[in-house]
């Protein structure tokens, strides 16, 4: 599945350069918004469900472990003399 | 309403209905600023990073509200007015996908160290991932430097805003900006009221102004998108204008037959036949339109988005940003950017335009909702604006106090370690001196281009960018080269910035592509090269940063 979500980054990325649109306003999509517009708000819908699959099928594994911490705010463990 | 006020303000006067409208949503962000003040504990932690404990919904309204600003209202719009469509391309579509992707990558992650090592600055995690505590010295002027020009999107934005919509309020009083309330004293305002709400309630105070900010804003986005459409003949009528007049303006690219359109109508103008002058024809070119897509990885330094994730309760309160944000975007871009694009060809009842053509792009929309909305809707529209650009300016004010008291004043005045009293005094104390340096710089500077400055911050922040993804990613990334990557940003963005001037109507290129391309290509070169030829962090370093605990 990650693959996938891999495919579909690219694929939205390749998507944007949309020369195809580059010199036209239409079809005008709903009557008033130029196609060339129309596709990226397309493309920012595709990016949330980018961010749907990524949270769905490529959730981090481990960072729903870390310990419930105090309720001020202190660390769980100390930072170091750096800082 | 209170007789004495009725006497002092005329009704029937649009500037002041406008300006009532203004004053009551300022007082309702100082009464959230006194509710959430009750939820303040009194501690450093809780008024930097809310105890973290920011929960799913107040975390996609505090990021989505802090990215955006008067750079997502007011500099749309104008942009759109300028060059056309293509904005929306250059920043929304490329910015859906990566600030997703840097919330997911990014934030996920430092949200994690900061939990573990608690973390309230983006500084003090550079500091122990480099194992260096000079580092905090470099980064500090860089980070400070770069928030300034966000700061002053904002106020230029919102002054000129309140200045436009309140036009004829007070003749008599302010004279020379017929009536409206003045760049000055607009800008005072709007800063008087972030600094207020903020210093009762913190970074929750914040989160929860901005919350409301947000919704506002959209909602009153979205309403005022219909108004306006509604007084130019529909959605369709508004378009087929510009298909009319100013064609190029709904594509990337003129055609020969746009060209030639706009000669035979300037023609026209000049011979007196149209009232309406035509806008000359823009094309934004393809390899321009491809390098914006290093701008939104500049979220990934923002040091007031950093502090936002800080405030997470848990990981899972990014999952709502990373899925919702790009559609919210979406949402409050598309409008700004069919009206501007509207306003190139909108004409009054007498056929002159609406929107002059040589008019301040900043002031683009406040003219559009002045002259085809009611005043109470204008007045609410600026409510709009300004939500957007305070919900950015609280978050810069406080991120600046933190990371001045956290990794300037706090970390050198250890071995005399500060009370919580102490630590917010000098937090907020540092928070009203920049304010004052930012508003006068605003002063001066009123006349920059609110898309140009925002290009120019978000440059800086990208060129910093692959310090945090390699810090994050790269167990090889060196202190030297971490360096090395700071430095060389600032050289080639600072030169590319001298060479080019923030009032001028054209794009600064180098190459034919937008400075960024050159300014990341380069950061990211020197901590690559540098950290291979200098020694590896140590040990405990790696176990501490790489290790799956």
């Amino acid at each position: 599945m990650r693959k996938l979500i891999y495919l579909f980054f690219f694929l939205l990325v390749l998507a944007h350069q949309d020369f195809w649109w580059w010199r036209t306003h239409e079809p005008l999509v709903f009557g008033f918004i130029p196609i060339g517009l129309a596709w990226h708000v397309c493309i920012s819908i595709g990016a949330g469900m980018l961010g749907l699959l990524a949270v769905k099928y490529a959730w981090p594994a481990n960072v729903d472990e870390i310990e419930e911490q105090s309720a001020d705010g202190a660390p769980t463990q100390s930072r170091s003399e750096h800082s | 309403m209170n007789p004495g006020l009725i006497a002092f303000f005329d009704l029937k006067n649009g500037g002041q209905i406008s300006f009532i409208v203004l004053i009551a949503y300022m007082a309702m962000l100082i009464g959230i600023g006194v509710i959430t003040s009750r939820l303040f504990r009194g501690t450093a932690a809780d008024y930097f990073v809310a105890s973290r404990g920011i929960g799913s919904f107040l975390m996609l309204m505090s990021i989505f509200g802090t990215t955006m600003t008067g750079f997502a209202i007011i500099g749309s719009s104008g942009e759109a007015f300028k060059s056309g469509i293509g904005v929306y391309g250059l920043m929304v579509s490329w910015s859906g996908i990566f600030h997703s992707l840097c919330f997911f990558f990014v934030g996920i992650k430092v949200w994690s160290y900061g939990k573990r090592y608690g973390y309230q600055t983006q500084i003090q995690f550079f500091r122990d991932r480099f194992e260096s505590n000079t580092i905090g010295l470099v980064l500090f002027p860089a980070l400070v430097g770069l928030v300034l020009p966000y700061i002053l999107i904002g106020i230029i934005g919102g002054s000129t805003g309140i200045e436009k919509i309140t036009t004829g309020a007070f003749p008599e009083a302010f004279s020379e900006t017929k009536g409206g309330i003045p760049f000055w004293l607009g800008g005072l305002i709007m800063c008087t009221v972030v600094l207020i709400y903020i210093f009762l309630g913190g970074v929750r105070g914040a989160a929860w102004a901005n919350a409301v900010q947000t919704i506002l804003f959209i909602g009153l986005g979205i309403v005022t998108f219909f108004v306006i459409s509604n007084k130019l003949g529909g959605f369709q009528a508004a378009t087929q204008k510009v298909i009319d007049n100013n064609p190029s303006y709904l594509k990337l690219a003129a055609t020969e037959e746009d060209k030639a359109l706009y000669e035979e109508r300037r023609a026209a103008f000049e011979a007196g036949e149209i009232k309406a002058p035509p806008r000359a024809t823009d094309e934004i070119k393809p390899l321009v339109f491809f390098s914006y897509i290093f701008i939104p990885f500049s979220v990934a330094m923002f040091p007031h988005l950093f502090q936002h994730w800080l405030t997470a309760k848990s990981a899972k309160a990014f999952k709502l940003s990373v899925v919702v944000h790009p559609l919210l975007m979406m949402m409050t871009w598309l409008p700004c950017v069919l009206i501007g694009v509207w306003a190139t060809s909108a004409t009054k009842a007498d056929g002159t335009l609406i929107v002059p053509l040589g008019a301040d792009q900043n002031g683009v929309l406040p003219i559009m909702v002045r002259a085809l909305s009611t005043p109470v809707m204008g007045g609410l529209l600026t409510a709009g604006v300004l939500a957007a650009i305070m919900s950015s300016l609280d978050s810069q004010f406080i991120c600046l106090g933190s990371i001045f008291t956290n990794d300037i004043v706090g970390h050198y005045a250890k071995p005399r370690k500060m009370s919580d009293r102490q630590t917010l005094l000098i937090g907020r104390a540092f928070i009203v001196a920049i304010v004052v340096v930012c508003y006068l710089i605003a002063l001066a500077n009123r006349d920059s281009s609110v898309f140009a400055l925002g290009t120019w911050c978000f440059t800086g922040f990208s060129g910093l960018a692959p310090l945090i993804f390699g810090a994050l990613y790269w167990k090889r990334m060196t202190k030297i080269g971490a360096y090395a990557s700071i430095i060389t940003a600032a050289i080639v963005g600072l030169i590319f910035f001298s060479m080019s001037d923030l009032k001028s109507s054209g794009e600064f290129l180098v190459l034919g592509l937008m400075p960024v391309t050159f300014v990341v290509l380069a950061s990211t070169a020197a901590m690559i090269l540098v950290s291979l030829a200098t020694q590896p962090p140590s040990a405990a370093t790696i176990n501490k940063f790489f290790t799956k605990k």
